[in-house]
């Protein structure tokens, strides 16, 4: 089963993002006083041959715990879907 | 007693570290690289994870690296009370691979700093720091874009309650202020040690101030340490 996992990595609240920061002043330098916070993370397309879209997705999640995200400073999430 | 010096593709200090240990410290100390991809230690007495960017930093500093061949036979080292030391990427590594709490982030600056930094020796009851003095004021330098120590509340506070913070950033009186912080680590802290204390990680560089040619050899403290607490472990 060809499938697309979709995975974003972001850093965790309480981790200070100070590229985000500086992200965000630039996005209010130029105009977008809206702007309240950016967090700058990470996304990641990964392309899987799997059985299912069920063991395809605890496999995602467990590559995400074992390398893709630091459990210490960043969440993941992530969503699995068919690709042809 | 022998020092193995870790080499992973993207390494910077290897050498640096090599040339500390076959050129100034002495006929008692050997030197062996070891590729990241062997699984042999050599026998070693203390495996140097040394700076640079390991795998190019891809992902997350350190994070490819703990994965490497040679890795699985440092942690096995490191369970068996192996010194492991880890400088700079090396620290970044150890934290990756779980020898080592918390994380370290980008600097709270957005720059990589490459500079000269004042550094408080807080414990010297381990292999690393022995020949210091409590509370002694070290000058060793940084260079790293990502050395902002983090780990979360609880850690944190458990490891200043077990003494594991071995070295804060400081002023050159040894105070420890924010204006002395180079990078935004937490509670200014520049490298910790494991609970049983064979494992050290520390951002700054000691292989590059082991000279008086170099501009310092306060570094050189730190080798000596780690030489007499191994040569003395042989002896016993």
């Amino acid at each position: 089963m060809k499938l697309l996992a979709k995975v974003v990595v972001t850093p965790k609240p309480v981790v200070n993002d100070p590229q985000g920061v500086t992200v965000g002043q630039g996005l209010r330098s130029l105009g977008f006083g809206e702007v309240e916070e950016v967090r700058v993370g990470k996304y990641l397309e990964i392309r899987l041959d799997a059985d299912g879209e069920r063991e395809a997705r605890e496999r995602v999640a467990d590559m995400c715990r074992k390398l893709l995200a630091n459990g210490v400073i960043e969440d993941f999430k992530f969503e699995v879907m068919a690709r042809s | 007693m022998r020092f193995g010096v870790v080499v992973f593709p993207g390494t910077w200090s290897d050498r640096d570290c090599g040339w500390v240990i076959d050129q100034v410290l002495g006929p008692d100390c050997e030197l062996r690289y070891l590729w990241h991809k062997d699984r042999d230690l050599k026998g070693v007495d203390c495996v140097i994870l040394p700076g640079g960017f390991s795998y190019g930093d891809y992902l997350r500093s350190g994070a490819i690296a703990r994965f490497a061949p040679l890795m699985e036979s440092v942690i096995e080292f490191a369970d068996r009370g192996g010194l492991v030391w880890g400088i700079c990427n090396g620290f970044q590594v150890l934290c990756e691979a779980g020898l080592l709490p918390g994380a370290l982030i980008r600097n709270q600056v957005l720059e990589f700093r490459c500079e000269w930094t004042h550094l408080l020796v807080e414990q010297t009851d381990n292999p690393f720091t022995a020949l210091c003095e409590r509370r002694q004021v070290l000058r060793i330098p940084i260079a790293h874009g990502e050395g902002n120590y983090f780990a979360d509340p609880a850690t944190l506070a458990a490891l200043e309650e077990a003494d594991q913070v071995v070295f804060r950033y400081c002023d050159p009186n040894g105070l420890v202020v924010p204006s002395a912080n180079p990078n935004g680590s937490l509670h200014n802290i520049a490298g910790v040690i494991n609970q049983r204390g064979n494992v050290l990680g520390m951002m700054p560089h000691p292989e590059r101030c082991s000279e008086a040619e170099l501009g310092g050899t306060d570094g050189l403290l730190l080798f000596r340490s780690v030489a007499e607490h191994a040569l003395r472990a042989l002896t016993a």
